[in-house]
């Protein structure tokens, strides 16, 4: 034998799994809803998504290279699913300057300023779309028709959510098939929940994350409605249209299974991880029927984000042979 | 305008109300505690290493002012002069010692100590020495990941990618004995400092008999004895297969590192004595002082003179003269013999 | 199908050994026996260099109660009493025996024939299980006849034999209740004896399923005895998973044992050597090591004499790869990477996994991205991430208050880690770190009482 024994303490294997391909995984995950989107919206779509990636990726590129002059982690394609996470946030028509600055927020702010992947407290994407959100409110909430015009045109570039919310429609006035196959105006990337879903089974079978954060958060958001018709002495349909209308509109399940399952941004534990689906299910809710946005699933987000440490800190794991 | 007057009344009455808080819950939760110790904090050096036992300076003034006896406490940073400073502030005796620095007592560059493994572990000496014997054949000598390097809180320790090992930079090193705790090998050593930074020590920690560590390096202690019977100070003692020079007894005379068969003897900021003494021609490259020393040179000089002449050297030396030291050459002459430049061994 | 309860991964199994009926190795022509080849103090030396010995001859007398005797696994003559550089290259006490024929001791049985009654009281059982110095064979090497005598006010209720072998590639275990079943049946039978219980459980993992037919097929005329197929998970093979696997019962943290919950666990290679020594008078001299690795041109199963050098395995299965990386005693999961392959097998050594230079060296490690998969692959219900950070941060207190000493250290956590971190290696010290504080307090507080 020519070479030298290499010694290391057990364990000797480890997994293929790495943070490469589990962002890649990620990645692949969101292909669905990119390509519902460009169906949709047309191929706006492609260059936003386009712009936002690469502007990510040149982002921590430069600040890794000349401000940190750490150790180059482009290649473990986190910027990406950052860039695609961004410009799912944001409308198809929005400018192109615009982007760059969501994308210089989201990474120069949000990621590398923590310490980049892994460290940073808050999910980048939804900082910057939340940046912008207020920054540029109008350009933000201008809605591109789908192409196709949809079943909801007479709403002229609301969302369902702000549709119901300021009263120009009920809950039922857009059927549940338009909902899931993103037939309406909306975010690039949060209309198309059929698609969505399937990228959620893709990375439950990849094993990239586990159920319990999004169908909590989707349970807890429903159960919320349900009381809510209840409470407001609702009966028949709308008792479980209601509910299964704000599971699928807006960004309920693009950012339950995409965002609040950003690793750095959630717990630790699979208790903490339900606790903290349960407080974003119940403020979204929150900011969805009483608060001045009609969407505030990127607000309930980011407010969960800031009690992870606090999660981590006080819910440890159930201890093997601890009664 | 009246929502201003509201507006800046309100935020008044706050501010107001918020400093009788606080002043409040600084009534209750004041901490009475000893000036003396901020002072004596002061006084120390700040450096917060540890080096006392005390996590902290903090620490070790609160003790220095609430212990009666202050003599076992010591601060290896700020030394004996600080010491006595803060003694003479607290009106208490305090602890005498010499200056110390960190001695790495391992030769086993990778040149003289081949590697035979591939660690591929964390790369920590703690978490290596703990799995097994090293990526060298010798089981006690420098694991060469740095443990010390990181435990240093003055930069004075650095690992040398040339030899793999750590070399201590005396200027800065302040003897506060983190990177011997740190050390799983006990291969660092604190020893008495010398004037010049000059030093004489067994390079060499390794317990195994001569054969093994002939086989795994070649700059290790055989424990042949050479230079215990070579020491006119009694400062060498050979245990377990292991030569140790006693800091305090040894007086730099240098007879040791020639005898020393596989360099193990360490000699830094020295000129080594000239070699084989008993050779009737000097070395070519030596001045003509050298062929006098070697000529003039007897077999048993007499005991005094070569006393007298390390006293020179050795200017701590103890006042307490050899009584039979079997010396073969006055050690003023050898130095004159020596190549001028100082040698930079480690 | 039942398991524990939390963590665990599902390694690639890689029995490639399996199928392979055990061979005989031939006899070594020397052998390095070392005096701690157990868990507790070290054996003593009972013969001196220039003494002849028989196989099976007492060579080593147990130190103390936690130490186990020592036997010649050959006969010959004793070349020295010397330090000598085991597996991990660290020197340590070892008795070197020239081999001259093959002289057996007197009082040992070496037919086939099955003698299935046993006679003997509990403690005349342990009396022979501790002269005959076995210890556990799974990897662990604690002393069985400690584990058999049941402490004062605790009642054992079961014994279970692990036949789990969970680690990858080893199949020691799995032809052991393949080819001598019977006879390990007899040894549990002895076994329930020695601790007075009715209960027994035989754990086997579901990847078995010749090994389970076949042992359910015996067991059936053994009142008491269960076949238990387990769901294929590691570490099962774990004594703490194991019990809960079986009897769904947690043992509580350290300092707690097995018998805390009333279960007395013993490996099946360990139930067969009980037979042996107890119904035949065979001391624990020689056990099934498997030899594997995907380049190993023959894997195999063989039956080696204690002291016989690694190299000589290696020998047998056709030589040492030339691309060989790794040589692990054990198996890659808890294995012990290995330095000087002249060391001895010891009584702990289940297998010698030789990986090549492309599967042994480690992915470069980057940064923790806090995906907890760490945290949901520990059996034991630790964060390994914050164990390995505060560790590093010498935080000793923090790791000690989020129970470090339960580790079980299996390696779940570093294996599933996407980022490559050893977290293993820096809990495993926090644990060593922390373990000492906890006996230095206890010496502390121990002279005030």
């Amino acid at each position: 034998m020519a070479n030298k024994l290499i010694v290391a303490p057990a364990p000797h294997v480890q997994t293929s799994q790495s943070t490469a391909r589990i962002m890649r995984d990620v990645v692949i995950a969101l292909m669905p809803a990119l390509v519902v989107s460009t169906i949709v919206f047309g191929v706006d779509v492609l260059r936003v998504t386009a712009l936002s990636v690469a502007a990510c990726v040149v982002f921590e590129f430069l600040i890794q290279k000349y401000v940190v002059r750490g150790p180059l982690t482009i290649s473990n394609w986190s910027a990406v699913v950052t860039g695609v996470l961004l410009a799912f946030n944001l409308p198809a028509s929005i400018p192109w300057w615009i982007v760059l600055i969501g994308a210089f927020v989201a990474i120069a702010i949000a990621k590398m300023t923590f310490g980049g992947l892994g460290k940073n407290p808050f999910n980048p994407a939804l900082v910057g779309r939340v940046f912008l959100l207020i920054a540029y409110p109008v350009q933000m909430t201008t809605w591109p028709m789908p192409v196709n015009g949809g079943a909801f045109d007479a709403l002229s570039g609301a969302t369902p959510l702000a549709a119901v919310k300021h009263g120009l429609a009920s809950p039922d006035a857009l059927g549940v098939q338009d909902l899931l196959l993103g037939n309406m105006p909306g975010s690039m990337g949060e209309v198309a929940a059929l698609a969505l879903l399937v990228g959620f089974v893709y990375l439950l079978w990849r094993r990239v994350i586990t159920w319990h954060i999004p169908v909590t958060i989707l349970v807890t958001m429903a159960l919320f409605a349900f009381v809510v018709a209840l409470c407001k002495g609702e009966s028949g349909a709308l008792l479980w249209q209601l509910p299964l209308f704000h599971v699928l509109a807006g960004g309920a399940i693009l950012g339950s299974v995409f965002m609040a399952t950003d690793y750095s941004t959630s717990p630790m534990t699979v208790k903490g991880g339900v606790i903290f689906a349960v407080g974003i299910g119940v403020i979204t809710m929150l900011i969805r029927l009483w608060g001045a946005y009609p969407e505030g699933m990127s607000f309930a987000i980011l407010l969960m984000n800031a009690c992870v440490p606090l999660i981590n800190k006080y819910v440890k794991p159930k201890r093997f042979g601890v009664k | 305008m009246e929502v201003l007057l509201y507006t800046i009344l309100t935020l008044c009455v706050l501010g107001v109300l918020a400093a009788v808080i606080l002043y409040f819950v600084a009534q209750k939760f004041r901490v009475e505690e000893d000036p003396r110790i901020d002072e004596v904090e002061k006084m120390l050096p700040g450096a917060n290493c540890g080096g006392c036992g005390f996590a902290g300076c903090r620490g070790m003034a609160d003790a220095l002012v609430k212990r009666d006896d202050i003599s076992e406490l010591f601060c290896p940073v700020g030394g004996s002069d600080c010491m006595k400073a803060i003694a003479g502030y607290l009106g208490k005796a305090a602890a005498e010692k010499q200056p110390e620095v960190a001695t790495v007592r391992c030769g086993g560059t990778c040149e003289k100590r081949p590697r035979t493994n591939e660690y591929n572990g964390a790369r920590s000496c703690a978490v290596a020495a703990s799995l097994y014997v090293g990526e060298t054949g010798c089981a006690f000598g420098c694991l060469g990941f740095g443990d010390c390097v990181a435990a240093c809180a003055f930069d004075a320790i650095h690992m040398n990618p040339a030899t793999g090992l750590p070399e201590v930079d005396p200027d800065k090193c302040t003897a506060c004995g983190a990177c011997v705790k740190a050390c799983p090998k006990m291969v660092i050593e604190l020893r008495k400092k010398w004037p010049k930074n000059r030093a004489v020590y067994v390079s060499c920690v390794s317990k195994d008999k001569g054969a093994v560590v002939m086989k795994a390096c070649k700059a290790g202690c055989i424990g042949c004895g050479k230079c215990e019977k070579v020491c006119a100070f009694g400062a060498i003692t050979v245990t377990n297969n292991l030569a140790y020079i006693d800091p305090q007894k040894c007086k730099l005379c240098r007879k040791c590192v020639n005898e020393c068969p596989t360099g193990a003897i360490k000699l830094v900021g020295m000129d080594p004595l000239p070699k084989e003494p008993k050779a009737p021609a000097a070395p070519k490259t030596a001045p003509a002082a050298a062929k006098e020393a070697a000529k003039e040179a007897p077999k048993a000089a007499p005991a005094e003179k070569s006393a007298k002449e390390v006293q020179k050297t050795a200017p701590a030396a103890a006042k307490e003269a050899p009584k039979a030291a079997p010396a073969e050459k006055p050690a003023k002459e050898a130095q004159k013999a020596a190549p001028q430049e100082p040698s930079h061994e480690s | 199908m039942k398991t524990f309860p939390m963590g665990g991964v599902h390694p690639s199994e890689n029995k490639l050994s399996s199928a392979k009926a055990i061979e005989v190795l031939p006899l070594p022509e020397v052998v390095n026996i070392p005096l701690a080849q157990h868990i507790g103090a070290p054996a003593v030396a009972k013969v001196a260099k220039g003494d002849k010995v028989l196989t099976g001859q007492l060579i080593a007398e147990a130190g103390s109660f936690m130490s186990a005797n020592i036997h010649s696994p050959i006969s010959g003559t004793v070349t020295a009493v010397d330090q000598v550089a085991n597996g991990q290259g660290l020197r340590q006490m070892m008795i070197t025996i020239k081999r001259e024929g093959d002289e057996w001791a007197e009082g040992i049985d070496r037919s086939q024939t099955l003698v299935k009654e046993c006679n003997l009281s509990a403690q005349e059982i342990i009396a022979r299980i501790k002269a005959a110095g076995i210890v556990g064979m799974g990897g662990a090497t604690f002393p069985t006849h400690v584990k058999l005598s049941i402490p004062a006010g605790k009642k054992a209720e079961c014994v279970i034999i692990n036949g789990v072998e969970c680690e990858p590639y080893l199949t020691s275990d799995h032809r052991m209740m393949l080819e001598h079943g019977e006879e390990l049946v007899v040894g549990v039978t002895i076994l329930m004896k020695a601790v007075g219980v009715e209960k027994a459980y035989i754990g086997i993992e579901n990847n078995k399923p010749d090994a389970i037919a076949h042992l359910q097929k015996i067991v059936a005329s053994y009142p008491g005895i269960e076949v238990v197929p387990l769901k294929v998970r590691y570490p099962q093979g774990g004594e703490k998973q194991l019990i809960a696997a079986v009897t769904g019962r947690q043992v509580p943290p350290p300092p707690a044992l097995p018998i805390d919950v009333g279960a007395v666990v013993c490996n099946a290679s360990t139930t067969y050597a009980v037979y042996q020594a107890v119904q035949k008078g065979m001391p624990l001299i020689q056990r099934v090591v498997t030899i594997t690795g995907k380049s190993i041109r023959e894997p195999k199963n063989l039956l080696t004499r204690m002291g016989t050098p690694v190299s000589a395995l290696i020998a047998a299965a056709g030589g040492l790869p030339e691309n060989t990386g790794k040589v692990i005693n054990g198996g890659p999961m808890m294995g012990r990477a290995m330095v000087n392959l002249e060391s001895p097998v010891t009584k702990g050594c289940s297998g010698i996994t030789v990986l090549s230079e492309h599967d042994a060296r480690r992915h470069v490690a980057s940064q923790c991205i806090k995906c907890a998969k760490c945290v949901a692959a520990c059996p034991m219900g630790l964060e390994p991430y914050y164990l390995s950070k505060m560790t590093q941060k010498k935080n000793w207190d923090e790791v000690e208050a989020r129970m470090i000493t339960s580790c079980i250290e299996c390696g779940c956590c570093q294996s599933t880690c996407p980022a490559y971190l050893p977290l293993l290696d820096w809990v495993r010290l926090g644990k060593q770190t922390v373990m000492g504080r906890i006996r230095a307090r206890a010496a502390a507080a121990a002279p005030k009482k």
